[in-house]
């Protein structure tokens, strides 16, 4: 066992795993965190996605001990004063999910590829989220969902500033 | 009532956005394998890796041995009470069914079929453990290929003698719908057209996203079994059927399940495995399967050959259609395995008036993974096939596609119409969804750019293709059913309940996966009894909540379910209209009930249905003999299929150097009758179309000579993902069902059902100047360039020697499946993803 120390959604964590544990299931089995889900064996599917330092990361495809010392954060963790996140609400508003399985994974990577291109085009869009897999939705409420929370997160971003002026 | 100023005059057609989203955006979801009760053991199969062997000894001792096992199974220790899986519709009398125990116990006959069950204190201490126990096998000859073996030269299962299953049939002569096909077909060999074709259904993969998972917790009183299923009610109803435990005494919970697609319509191996070990142990059990199991155990869908004769008149009227199908069971007749392609019978036939048809299906038994219904099962496999005949009758004559099916389908004046095949159509408009289509879809100037292409040879060619099609939805009616051999009836369950606080229970029987029940149902429930959407509580998936279902499939959730509810609250409304009477001290014959209100004819009396809960409740001033509640159920058994239709058009480019293939535009105009709720059924649409494209151009399940799955991961089984889609024109025109008070009909199938043939259509039209008729499923790039060359002349002029060089046989680097001039192999094909 491996004593890790990584700080998830906002609380700090410590403890031991087996070095084997892949960060996806020290997230779901030992912190509960079921939020975020497994969908495959191969990290072709990318619901497990959840952010490490900022940075989409599928989570089955880490070890738990890579994440010591690092901050994950998981769809759990996004909303806020309990808001939802402009993507959770661009996601609901654009009917971007069906079964929600894959939901998560791509939300979180949705976040990733807005901070990453913020003015995405569709193509661009597309591309970003190639590396998660629906099987419900056809992608293209998804792709109107991340260019509407693309558009409030620019808002957001215009605001914060100007407020930090 | 609470009065609100912007709410819409009817929830019914309203673009709701769904009340399920909240939980699924927030990671709050109830998924099976998030379940974790006290004391909770943790299950792990051991597979067989051979497609077909004979089970000797099984050492279990190592693994027993492993740290935190608490114990390991084989099929012989769980033979007595683990009961069977079933097969529910037996399409012949005489269907040879062989037996499908969940854990095998002298033989197994597919690759993944389960030998063992070793149970411990975490998933991965079983999983590692699973390694440890030692099979002896005694391999046994396989029959892989269907077409083999309905020769019978090996045996799937030796003790049954043959391959061959049953043989079904429907001859419009013999049942009096229609004429003589062989007659009509001789007549055409003369003087008429005649057009002959074999395709290929290749096997498909459902691929829900959610891995399969059950938790069994024999509680004492009780057997729980939460499980990833669509079918609560029926795997309740086989597990008492067939383990002997007291119907009464198991509660079936499907929590939030990710997605089905006919995946998890079905009572699989692994549930009753679970099920039978938590019996043994009295402890709580999960098992959750991996992707990799997903793929192999998860049931399959299509795997078909097609062999159609149509025949016509030199015009291009239609005098008769004849369809010889083989389906491949897999190893096993799984739930409705073989009633799948026999769902087909009614269908390829669609919306045309053929007065001769004849369909013939024979199911065969293979040594690979069993079938059953995936998305559309049955519909999609015969409206393929029929829009593909189409558009090479359209080619014989040198007629327009869309002329052809103009000159032969039934017109909107016709209906009722009963069809060819003994099935009455009860309302459609299949002109007026395509001229919809064709101007949405910009047809002629289409048309016009593939001239243009064609005549400056440029290696880029366009293909329009064309798909018209109807399909039937929501099983019914159950003494149809009955008089088939199927299993179940065609009926659904609703309850409804009026809380003394002005909320509404609803309890429906049909189980959601992912589809909007929760919003859809509470839309009906608002407009029918006038109380707000967000009063609505829609409980479903528990049997001991929702006792009466026949859950959710074939597009009969809200075609039998949402009729269900409506005459669930059609009768509140009616239980109510006596103590509103006595309440306002006015007849009976007076109460009128309008948007939620009783009042009293000819004045301004009234009072709130949500009031009348309220009185119910306390029950202080209650008209004689009248019971204190509401509340009602219904069960409602449906009159006949509801039949949607539309017109899809897709345009693909095809590089006639790479044999790649793009989609340009795609198009679809569905009538599904009266629309619940756009945004739910936009979704439906697009995800249908996806599913059905990627049949046409990207995902097939393939095994190697040993009958392993080589398709089997998300690596080489291609599921489309967003960078390989584009964004769909979604339309509707309505003729709302006449065979439902709201007029609906179903669309959860229908994309997939239309799509695959307009996009095969539209490659083939790319490419049909160059002597090509045909591309077998998936076309792949390879598959398309392969036809190019076979057809032996390329558009894009011939390929200069240096650039084959890499792939010349014994050269360096070669791909040993890419050279050879045989049909492709798993390697190749499987790995495209275009």
């Amino acid at each position: 066992m491996t004593r890790i120390s990584v700080k998830v959604d906002g609380v700090r964590y410590s403890d031991d795993v087996e070095p084997r544990t892949l960060l996806v299931h020290y997230l779901r089995e030992t912190l509960g965190k079921v939020g975020t889900v497994v969908g495959c064996d191969t990290s072709n599917c990318g619901a497990c996605t959840v952010h490490v330092d900022g940075r989409s990361v599928k989570s089955c495809n880490m070890l738990a001990v890579q994440a010591d010392g690092r901050e994950v954060t998981t769809i759990e963790g996004i909303a806020t004063d309990g808001g939802l996140h402009p993507m959770q609400q661009a996601f609901h508003e654009c009917h971007a999910l069906q079964c929600g399985y894959c939901t998560p994974g791509m939300i979180m990577q949705a976040i990733d590829l807005v901070g990453e291109n913020p003015d995405a085009s569709e193509e661009e869009i597309r591309e970003g989220m190639e590396g998660n897999l629906c099987r419900c939705t056809g992608y293209q409420n998804i792709v109107r969902a991340v260019q509407q929370a693309a558009g409030v997160m620019a808002g957001q971003a215009a605001s914060s500033s100007q407020a930090g002026e | 009532m609470t009065a609100v100023d912007d709410r819409p005059t009817t929830e019914v057609g309203t673009a709701r956005v769904r009340k399920e989203d909240q939980r699924l955006i927030t990671g709050r979801t109830k998924w099976t394998d998030n379940i974790q009760l006290p004391g909770m053991l943790h299950l792990a199969m051991v597979r067989s890796p051979f497609a077909h062997a004979n089970i000797g000894a099984i050492d279990t001792t190592a693994a027993q041995d492993a740290e935190g096992v608490v114990a390991v199974f084989t099929g012989k220790d769980l033979a007595d009470d683990q009961g069977v899986n079933i097969n529910a519709w037996p399409i012949t009398p005489d269907q040879l069914t062989p037996t499908h125990l969940p854990v095998a116990v002298e033989r197994v006959a597919c690759a993944g079929e389960i030998v063992a069950v070793v149970v411990a204190r975490s998933a991965a201490a079983a999983r590692d453990a699973a390694e440890l126990v030692d099979v002896e096998w005694a391999e046994l000859p396989a029959v892989l290929d269907l077409k083999e073996a309905a020769a019978d030269a090996v045996l799937a299962h030796p003790d049954l003698g043959t391959n061959k299953s049953a043989l079904w049939r429907l001859d419009s002569a013999e049942q009096g719908s229609g004429g003589d096909v062989d007659e009509a077909i001789a007549k055409a060999r003369e003087s008429g057209i005649v057009i002959e074709r074999e395709y290929r259904q290749q096997r498909l993969i459902p691929a829900f996203m959610e891995p399969r998972s059950t938790v069994v917790d024999p509680t004492g009183e009780q057997l729980v079994v939460w499980s990833s299923t669509q079918v609560p009610h029926i795997l309740r109803f086989a597990l008492a059927a067939t383990t002997g435990v007291p119907e009464s005494k198991i509660r079936v919970i499907a929590p939030d399940v990710g997605g089905g697609f006919g995946g998890k319509l079905q009572t699989t191996p692994e549930e009753f495995a679970t099920f039978a070990v938590a019996r043994r142990l009295g402890k709580p059990c999960k098992y959750t399967e991996t992707r990799s199991e997903t793929m192999i155990s998860c049931h399959h869908g299509r795997d078909q050959w097609q062999k159609l004769t149509l025949s016509a008149e030199k015009d291009g009227t239609v005098t008769g259609l004849k369809v010889e199908l083989l389906a491949d069971l897999g190893a096993y007749v799984a739930i409705v395995g073989g009633g799948v392609p026999v769902l087909g019978a009614w269908m390829f036939n669609s919306i045309y008036k053929f007065p001769a048809y004849q369909f013939n299906c024979q199911t065969v038994l293979t040594n690979k993974t069993w079938v059953d219904a995936y998305r559309g099962a049955g519909r999609p496999e015969a409206t393929f096939a029929i829009e593909r005949m189409m558009d090479e009758l359209a080619a014989e004559v040198g007629a327009d596609p869309i002329a052809i099916r103009e000159k032969n389908w039934i017109t909107h004046e016709e209906f009722p119409f009963t069809t060819v095949a003994g099935m009455t159509y009860d309302s459609g408009n299949y002109e007026a969804a395509t001229a919809k289509a064709l101007e949405l879809f910009g047809y002629d100037e289409l048309r016009e750019e593939q001239r243009r292409r064609r005549e400056s040879g440029d290696p880029v060619q366009l293909g329009i293709g064309v798909s018209t099609f109807t399909e039937m939805c929501g099983l019914a009616p159950s003494r149809v059913l009955g008089s088939l051999s199927y299993g179940a009836g065609g009926w659904e369950s609703a309850s409804i309940r009026m809380l003394a606080t002005g909320t509404v229970e609803v309890v429906s029987g049909a189980t959601p996966h992912g589809q909007g029940h929760e919003t859809a149902w509470s839309q009906i429930v608002a407009d029918r009894l006038g109380v707000p959407f967000e009063n609505v509580e829609v409980l479903h998936g528990d049997t001991q909540v929702a006792p009466k279902g026949l859950d959710t499939y074939g597009s009969r959730s809200l075609v039998v379910g949402g009729e269900a509810i409506v005459r669930a609250a059609d009768k509140v409304i009616e239980k109510a209209r006596p103590i509103a009477a006595h309440l306002l001290e006015a007849s009976v014959d007076d109460i009128e009930f309008e948007s939620g209100r009783f009042t009293v004819k000819g004045t301004d009396q009234g009072m709130g249905l949500t009031d009348l809960a309220l009185a119910a409740f306390t029950c202080h001033n209650f008209p004689e003999g009248v019971e204190p509640n509401l509340d009602a159920d219904a069960t409602y058994d449906p009159v006949a299929f509801s039949f949607p239709h539309g017109t899809h058009l897709c345009a693909m480019e095809v590089d006639t150097e790479t044999g790649a293939t793009t989609m340009r535009k795609y198009v679809c105009v569905d009538d599904i009758g009266t629309i619940i709720n756009p945004l739910i059924v936009e979704g439906q649409v697009h995800g249908g179309l996806v599913q059905g494209i990627a049949q046409a151009l990207w995902e097939e399940a393939v095994f190697d000579d040993q009958g392993t799955l080589v398709s089997g991961s998300f690596v080489d089984y291609t599921l489309p993902t967003s960078a390989d889609t584009i964004s769909f024109v979604t339309d509707h025109t309505s003729s709302p069902s006449t065979t439902n008070t709201l007029g609906t009909k179903g669309v959860g199938e229908a994309g997939t059902i239309a799509s695959t043939p307009a996009v095969v259509n539209a490659v083939v039209d790319a490419i049909r100047h160059l002597g090509i008729d045909d591309i077998q499923m998936p076309c792949t790039p390879e598959r398309v360039w392969r036809a190019i060359q076979s057809a032996g002349e390329s558009s894009g002029g011939s390929v200069p020697e240096q650039a084959q060089e890499h792939f010349a046989a014994g050269g360096l680097n070669q791909d040993p499946g890419a050279g050879s001039p045989e049909p492709p192999t798993a390697s190749t094909t499987a790995g495209e993803n275009a």
